[in-house]
């Protein structure tokens, strides 16, 4: 079950014309895809994609009546081979995932499918994770599209644009036989707005109707001869294809008055930004009139060179607004014009950064620069020479305001996992650690600090082998998640582990579901899926590829036993790699699943016992060690009232899920005996309510005993 | 005037067209994308145009995150809408927490030509602030005042402790605060339509009327008492001897006996006013004398298995749980207790004489710690449970005949007489010995660590002392042992005072 259901939304795919779609971005690109008449699509999760997979798994029914096939891949390498439909098939197919990682480990299949290329229109849709907010490396995505040849799309970011680009991009597939890449940034991807939907098309031929007829044409295959003859024909033939397509159907807009001395020439995305720029230079309409002509790429790959050309010809000068590096569209653009003979300057990066996102501030300063240069009297005086300095002094001193990275969530059973990782290392010295992807890499951060690299999905225990050598010493430790693990962590990590006698210990981090990208089921969730098969064991796959020493643990929130563990898998004579499965249900679909639950029980009078924990405040002595050793949300500080004191204490605020890793933590690491848990029992039988009324009976009376003998103050100590 | 300079007179900023921009700044969990979804609904059934966006991702896991909406009058073709904030263009700006309002004056997207800034005032602590051994918290001053200063207009109140008084969410009272600012051109009962129909409970409808009614207020923060103002009863009998201290002292005396005797009893209480008493006279103003009194209690009232089954096993924590957790409905429940003591701790609540033979040999020890050491979970709100703490909490009458007494004791005669023995020559500096007694606290290897740093810190004093600047030495020292686990910041600083020593007096 997916971190975010679109149950509810999932019904807006069903619209037909003349009704309207709202909704997010995504959303919508599903629709588009339906009336497309895909006959195929998968793909697989990832900030900003993962809320497209969990659409099309809340629409399966729908795509099943309409005859679309549904495949969660197993990755993104994956999911591109299965555009192989397309290959010979005239099927639409379309994947997502998300960019640049997604694409990196694509990018093999994406170069064999390029290579033949498509019958069936074949797009692959990337949200593309650049700028604030990222959880990746910073890269683009352009750099593939130029060298496979295929052809990359960048609509605007609005959603009649984006909608209606994902038709044009299949046609433009099929009329070059080239799968398409759909370009899509982060913000775009969740934008909210709405569209006129058309009619759902069903997929003709459907996939399995293409089955039953199969066919294979040589030429099309990448394998000598044919891949020499696919080279050329990419270029002699597909390429100029593509161009003559995009300039026939228009996919590229030119907007403002046809003569100017200057002009913009952007990727399409940057459509929203470069407006609103140009509106706070009083140079735009809200509704998008502008008096700066704007040449805007939808498709930035390839460039059309007659449409620069003609854009470019007769102005001073152009200025190219391109995210990102390398500048790719400047460098394509510089060289046609001058190759034109044109004497036309094309600037681009000289006045926008070359690294980094284009915020509204950067854009604006951006467009600034270049017209002071080019076009000075466009500009009011103010901003023509501006009298103030560029760079106010802060109003806040950086220091004021403290950072906020992201961490486990409240009740994560990743947490004492990581907990007693840093007991063992307590124990055992410094250990050399490798991180994988996945929430688990929080660790990196404080209050953990566990580990130094991450070198891409599944490749944690792999990103290790130079230190696995037994007998060199003490023992490497690496983390991957059950996602990174079915990913291709198997194969890449532990596989060649266990063929190369590694010596490390690995910690295969199982939450139940591919938690960081949304909580998606996979092959070992623990969730019935109607449509997946479900409950496959990681011991057992672990085993199954020879690894010996495999340790499972079913509750991660027993600090103790997880010390005890990783210090017994990093010190044992066992040779070969040694496998930890920690096991415990990501919190945050648990409390999605049993909140609920939770409250019926509470409505019908059922009994019902739910957990919480607190901190005595006079036996805390605030020096927080509690706190490096869990990091979580819920347990804070305190001031106190005492003057006696300076410090502040731990505490535990009310959204506390009684996980028990904070007491546990303090037994483990012999800290405090300041925790309690709570287990409050709602609506409790006659014979539990009689038991407790007696106890507290006595206690009550002897406290008072105590007390009678104690000097007694207005207000308590404690 | 060139023709296009008259075109460019002719556009209107986006905001003279209509356009109304908001940031949402939230912590990740806290509900800003249903903040979010609350004003689009509500701007598209108005009559509006509205575009929103965010950045998922890592964020919501916790972090600082950026939600951000546009609208704008509907018109024959829809606005080409802005994907995030611009410096210096945002016209309301609502922050769910006081650093991320910080946040948002610090990206520059609160401006006093245009911003209203609603925002609560609320902490919910970094994970850097809250690791710090000492107190890392971020003094709030600075950003309190800048949400003042540098927004056109500013709502600012605990949004979260209304939320929990309603039983609602601090989303519903965002939404609602903004409503009653009035910054939307939209009135009351199109806020209350959207609110009807995204409704959890009861709960939210209240929510939302008590911030829309809501007056704005600066901010405020709970005073924190730095002394008694209300004089404790049962401190009668040392009413004479309290009576003799000077004001500067007596609060903190008081605070102090009042903690002794709550632990011990009044023969101890008198034992700690000596020391106090000693303190006054030796010196030359109250400073030393106050931090004396509060350090020496501290010391005397050290944490012990005895002290803690006595605070765990009384009336007055039993009645706080059963309010804190029960909220005054009628269900049972369990108090379970997580303790961990190691043989050490054993062995320092038997007698002195028999402790000490135990002490002497490693294999003893290793014997007893292997027997007892080990974590315990004990139900302390049923017989059993309770009644084991009870005995153990009653063991504090012999108190002073057992092994960790004598220890404590020593430790402060050390401690005591080292300040003592500074007070006369530089009193600043035996203030700083007495301080320094702060950095014992915890219990196990957290307290083993505080005192490996004490003994630094004393050994760092002993090498300052006579320089004019001892005293501003050993505060750094403090500091420096409180800012980091590791105590590398403690031994950076004790290795700066060696180089400059070794060279020679000054």
């Amino acid at each position: 079950m997916a971190e975010r259901s679109f149950k509810k939304e999932v019904e807006q795919l069903r619209l037909g014309e003349g009704e309207t779609f709202s909704g997010e971005g995504i959303l919508a690109i599903t629709k588009a895809l339906l009336e497309s008449g895909v006959a195929y699509v998968g793909g697989y999760q990832g900030a900003p994609i993962s809320a497209l997979m969990d659409v099309l798994a809340d629409a399966e029914e729908l795509m099943t009546d309409l005859g679309v096939e549904f495949r969660a891949n197993a990755s993104e390498a994956a999911a591109t081979a299965m555009l192989a439909a397309s290959v010979h098939y005239p099927l639409r197919g379309a994947v997502a995932f998300k960019s640049p990682v997604g694409m990196n480990v694509a990018s093999d299949a994406l170069a064999n499918l390029a290579s033949g290329g498509v019958t069936g229109g074949a797009m692959i849709i990337i949200g593309e994770d650049y700028g604030e907010g990222s959880a990746i490396m910073q890269e683009r995505v352009h750099a593939f599209a130029m060298k496979s040849q295929v052809w990359l799309l960048d609509p605007r970011p609005n959603l009649p644009s984006m909608t209606k680009l994902v038709g044009q991009g299949f046609e433009l597939s099929e009329a070059t036989e080239t799968p398409v890449i759909f370009e899509l940034r982060i913000r775009a991807c969740h934008v909210h707005g709405s569209f006129e939907a058309g009619n759902n098309r069903r997929p003709s031929p459907t996939a399995a109707q293409a089955k039953a007829k199969p066919r294979r044409d040589l030429a099309k295959v990448a394998i000598p001869p044919a891949a020499y003859q696919q080279e050329k024909d990419k270029i002699e033939r597909r390429l100029p294809a593509a161009r003559a397509f995009i300039q026939e159907y228009g996919l590229n807009e030119v907007f403002g008055p046809r003569e100017a001395p200057i002009g913009l020439v952007l990727q399409g995305g940057m459509y929203n930004q470069v407006l609103r720029a140009l509106q706070h230079l009083g140079l735009a309409t809200l509704d998008g009139e502008t008096d700066v002509p704007l040449y805007v790429l939808n498709v930035t790959y390839p460039l059309v060179p007659e449409e620069v050309i003609d854009f470019a010809r007769d102005k001073d000068a152009v200025l190219v607004i391109e995210e990102g590096q390398p500048n790719h569209i400047e460098e394509a653009v510089t060289t046609l014009i001058h190759k034109a003979r044109l004497a036309t300057r094309i600037e681009g990066k000289e006045h926008l950064p070359m690294a980094g996102e284009y915020t509204g501030s950067v854009m604006k300063e951006g467009l600034t620069g270049f017209l002071r240069v080019h076009a000075a009297d466009m500009l009011t005086p103010a901003l023509r020479a501006p009298n103030v300095p560029d760079d106010p002094p802060p109003i806040l001193r950086p220091l004021a305001v403290p950072a906020r990275p992201p961490g486990f969530c409240i009740g994560c059973p990743e947490r004492p996992i990581m907990a007693a990782t840093k007991l063992v290392q307590e124990d055992l010295g410094d250990i050399q650690m490798s991180g994988d992807i996945g929430c688990h890499l929080f660790a990196i951060l404080p209050p953990f600090n566990l580990g130094g690299t991450t070198m891409g999905y599944g490749l944690g225990p792999a990103s290790n082998a130079a230190f696995s050598a037994a007998g060199s010493g003490r023992r490497t430790l690496s983390f991957m998640g059950d996602g990174g693990f079915w990913h291709n962590g198997l194969s890449s990590s532990i596989s060649n582990a266990v063929f190369n006698k590694s010596d490390g210990v690995i910690v295969l981090v199982d939450n139940y579901y591919s938690a960081a990208t949304g909580g998606q089921d996979i092959l070992s969730s623990r969730a019935d899926n109607p449509t997946k098969s479900t409950q496959h064991s990681l011991e057992k796959a672990v085993r199954g590829v020879g690894v010996e020493w495999v340790r499972q643990i079913d509750r991660t929130y027993d600090v103790p036993k997880m010390k005890a563990t990783i210090h017994e898998a990093m010190t044992t004579d066992v040779e070969g790699p040694k496998v930890i499965i920690a096991s415990s249900e990501c919190m945050l679909n648990r409390e999605r699943r049993e909140r609920p639950e939770r409250a019926r029980k509470l409505r019908n009078g059922e009994s019902l016992t739910v957990p919480r924990f607190g901190v005595d405040e006079a036996v805390c002595t605030g020096d927080h060690a509690c706190i490096r050793l869990s990091g979580c949300p819920s347990l804070t500080l305190k001031e106190t009232k005492d003057p006696l004191r300076d410090d502040p204490v731990a505490h535990i605020d009310q959204d506390c899920v009684g996980c028990g890793t904070c007491g546990e933590v303090a037994d483990a690491a012999v800290l405090c005996p300041s925790f309690y848990r709570v287990d409050v029992e709602h609506n409790p039988s006659a014979i539990s309510r009689y038991a407790q009324n007696i106890s507290h009976r006595i206690i009550a009376a002897l406290q008072r005993r105590r007390s009678s003998g104690r000097v007694q103050f207005d207000t308590d100590a404690a | 005037m060139t023709r296009l300079d008259r075109i460019a007179a002719r556009r209107g900023t986006p905001q003279e067209s209509g356009l109304i921009s908001l940031a949402i700044l939230a912590v990740g969990g806290q509900g800003g994308g249903v903040l979010t979804k609350l004003i689009v609904e509500l701007a598209e059934a108005n009559g509006y145009f509205a575009q929103s966006t965010y950045v998922p991702g890592v964020a919501q896991r916790t972090g600082a995150t950026l939600y951000y909406v546009e609208i704008a009058p509907r018109r024959s073709v829809p606005p080409v809408f802005s994907l995030m904030p611009s410096e210096g263009h945002v016209d309301v700006v609502i922050a769910a927490e006081l650093m991320e309002a910080g946040r948002a004056v610090q990206r520059g997207i609160v401006t006093s030509d245009r911003t209203l800034l609603l925002a609560s005032n609320h902490r919910i602590l970094t994970i850097g602030e809250k690791a710090v051994p000492g107190d890392g918290t971020v003094e709030p001053d600075e950003v309190q005042s800048a949400l003042f200063d540098e927004a056109k207009r500013s709502i600012v109140f605990d949004m979260q402790r209304m939320a929990s008084e309603t039983g609602s969410h601090i989303s519903t009272v965002m939404f609602g605060a903004l409503a009653g600012s009035q910054a939307l051109p939209f009135d009351r009962a199109a806020f209350e339509r959207v609110m009807q129909a995204n409704a959890r409970s009861d709960a939210d409808l209240l929510a939302f009327a008590r911030a829309y009614d809501l007056k704005p207020v600066s901010g405020q923060k709970d005073e924190i008492p730095t002394g008694l103002s209300v004089k404790p009863s049962g401190l009668d009998a040392f009413e004479h001897r309290l009576s003799g201290l000077p004001d500067s002292v007596r609060p903190m005396a008081e605070a102090g006996l009042k903690k002794i005797v709550d632990y011990q009893d009044i023969a101890y209480g008198e034992e700690y006013l000596d020391g106090v008493e000693d303190a006054v006279e030796r010196g030359r103003d109250g400073t030393f004398a106050e931090a004396f009194a509060k350090h020496l209690a501290n010391a005397m009232c050290y944490m012990d298995i005895l002290r803690v089954a006595d605070l765990k096993t009384r009336a007055s924590r039993f009645a706080r749980i059963e309010q804190e957790f029960t909220k005054g409905a009628t269900p049972t429940y369990r108090v379970t207790e997580f303790l961990h003591p190691r043989g050490e701790e054993f062995i320092a609540t038997l007698p002195a004489g028999l402790a000490e033979r135990i002490d002497r040999s490693e294999r003893a020890k290793r014997m007893v710690d292997r027997i007892l050491n080990k974590g315990r979970r004990i139900t302390s709100n049923r017989l059993g449970g309770f009644l084991a703490l009870y005995a153990i909490a009653g063991m504090s009458v012999w108190r002073r005949k057992l092994f960790r007494h004598r220890q404590e004791m020593r430790w402060i005669s050390r401690w005591r007489d080292l300040a003592f023995d500074i007070v006369a020559e530089d009193p600043a500096l035996a203030t700083e010995v007495v301080r320094a007694q702060r950095l014992i606290k915890g219990y196990g290897d957290t307290h083993a660590r505080g005192s490996g740093h004490y003994d630094k810190v004393i050994e760092g004093i002993g090498l300052v002392r006579g320089r004019a600047d001892a005293a501003d030495w050993a505060r750094r020292f403090i500091a420096a042992a409180l800012a980091d686990e590791s105590g590398a910041a403690l031994d950076g600083a004790l290795a700066t005072v060696r180089g400059f020593v070794d060279v020679g007096p000054q």
